[in-house]
């Protein structure tokens, strides 16, 4: 299972508390975790990811194993320890005040 | 008894007053959507227990939340707000031309008549309706497809649609107003507009005059009027007597005819409320103090009304969704400040006090009056 960290207000819209642990079907990628986390918590559809054309939306980063991986390409494969579920894949807003 | 419920929008969060027809003891709950920019909540005129509010960040995007208990408990509905075809360009800043992306939904309007229909004014301008309770949107595509709109460019606030009024009297008829676009109205239901600006005076765009352009603040009607509309423009404030087809100047003897906020008396179609801001760098009241400015003439003649507020020190802005009038007998005026204030006044205006003086800055007040 991989483990996935959402941001406060993020939790609070999927109705979860702490990491949300996703089956991820083949290689595990963004692109793949997205879609997973995305059909498990519908409500979470638009707030990491744009609905149509899946860009990364601009206050959103990608983290995981002290990496960003923000600008990897959503078809990269996460590291190892993602994949293995000890480590969670962190999505996280934007350090910008407010 | 009957009752009134203040909708409040705030940066941090939604906030959902009540009191009885006395309006002197409140009661107060939220924050809804602790955390979240709330631009506007608003009831269905046709179920007072409909609510719908706007729920955005610039991190995690625009989220619908809907209520059917008068804001007791909520339910996240749809988000994809999706333009309509290739969305184009609109003006940037700079004039240069910049494609059109949505950021969040600044307005909702729901129907006269039927509790599921819903209209969002989003920005980048465009109109969205849900016909099923806000679960699917879909765009009346006419309005931003307007010959018109690649000219149309962002007033300091963006490029929203902020301002969505339907006429009561005829429903395939209404106006939006965009900063910095200007009105327009549709006579089709939505399908077509067309601007009706004629006689706006702006500086600071090319053509003073021009058909387009117009930063348009805020529009109000009164439901027995529906061809007069009065305007609170970046500067000046307007009248209609032919559903746009013409404005005149109505700003009189105010202090600035700067501004954001307009509105009407429930039972008295010429008496208006403004609140004259400064200037357009200066978004604090005059002399720093809080004077909502009543006209029972139209406009032209106006009155400070300034019993209970504060006239000393006071800087504050009222932001253009921020005022709203109840339809008890003696009717309630409400206005919110970006200071975190809601002032209510149970006489038309006449006397004034806060309901709360805390809150995060005040993006939005509606209210609906309860049987």
């Amino acid at each position: 299972m991989i483990r996935v960290a959402l941001p406060a207000h993020l939790r609070t819209i999927a109705k979860v508390d702490g990491e949300v642990t996703l089956d991820v079907k083949g290689e595990v990628t963004q692109r793949a975790v997205l879609d997973a986390l995305e059909e498990t918590y519908p409500m979470l559809c638009g707030t990491v990811r744009d609905r149509t054309t899946h860009r990364r939306r601009a206050f959103v980063r990608f983290f995981a194993c002290e990496q960003d991986l923000s600008h990897d390409e959503p078809d990269a494969p996460l590291p190892e320890p993602v994949t293995a579920g000890s480590e969670p894949f962190l999505i996280v807003g934007a350090m910008a005040g407010g | 008894m009957s009752g009134v419920r203040v909708l409040v929008g705030t940066r941090k969060g939604a906030f959902v007053l009540t009191a009885d027809g006395k309006r002197d003891k409140w009661d107060v709950s939220g924050p809804h959507f602790a955390g979240w920019e709330v631009y506007h909540v608003a009831g269905s005129p046709a179920d007072p227990s409909r609510l719908y509010a706007s729920q955005s960040t610039g991190w995690f995007g625009q989220l619908i939340q809907r209520s059917d208990d008068g804001g007791k408990s909520w339910e996240q509905m749809g988000n994809a707000f999706e333009y309509e075809g290739v969305p184009g360009t609109h003006q940037w800043y700079d004039g240069t031309p910049h494609p059109w992306e949505f950021a969040r939904v600044w307005h909702l309007e729901p129907s006269l008549s039927d509790p599921d229909t819903v209209f969002a004014g989003v920005e980048d301008a465009a109109l969205f309706r849900s016909t099923d309770g806000g679960r699917e949107w879909s765009e009346l595509s006419g309005l931003r497809t307007h010959s018109s709109a690649p000219s149309w460019q962002p007033g300091a606030g963006g490029m929203c649609l902020h301002t969505i009024v339907l006429d009561p009297s005829d429903p395939n008829r209404m106006f939006i107003a965009i900063s910095a676009a200007g009105v327009f109205r549709t006579d089709d239901a939505g399908q077509t507009w067309r601007p009706v600006n004629r006689g706006l005076l702006s500086q600071g765009i090319p053509d003073p005059d021009s058909e387009v352009g117009h930063c348009v603040h805020r529009l109000a009607m009164h439901p027995s009027k529906p061809e007069v509309l009065f305007m609170q423009k970046h500067w000046d404030v307007m009248r209609t007597d032919d559903a746009g087809e013409s404005w005149h100047e109505i700003s009189g003897n105010l202090p600035t005819d700067f501004g954001f906020v307009i509105d009407v008396h429930p039972h008295e179609p010429e008496t208006i409320y403004v609140v004259p801001i400064e200037s357009d760098s200066e978004h604090y009241p005059p002399e720093g103090k809080l004077r909502v400015y009543r006209s029972r003439t139209g406009g032209n003649e106006w009155e400070p009304l300034t019993n209970g507020l504060p006239q000393a020190n006071c800087y504050v802005n009222v932001l253009r969704d921020a005022m709203a009038v109840d339809t008890l007998d003696s009717s309630g005026v409400y206005v919110g400040t970006t200071g975190g204030q809601v002032y209510a006044s149970p006489d038309a205006g006449d006397s004034w006090s806060p309901i709360v003086r805390d809150l995060p800055a005040v993006l939005s007040v509606e209210v609906q009056t309860l049987p």
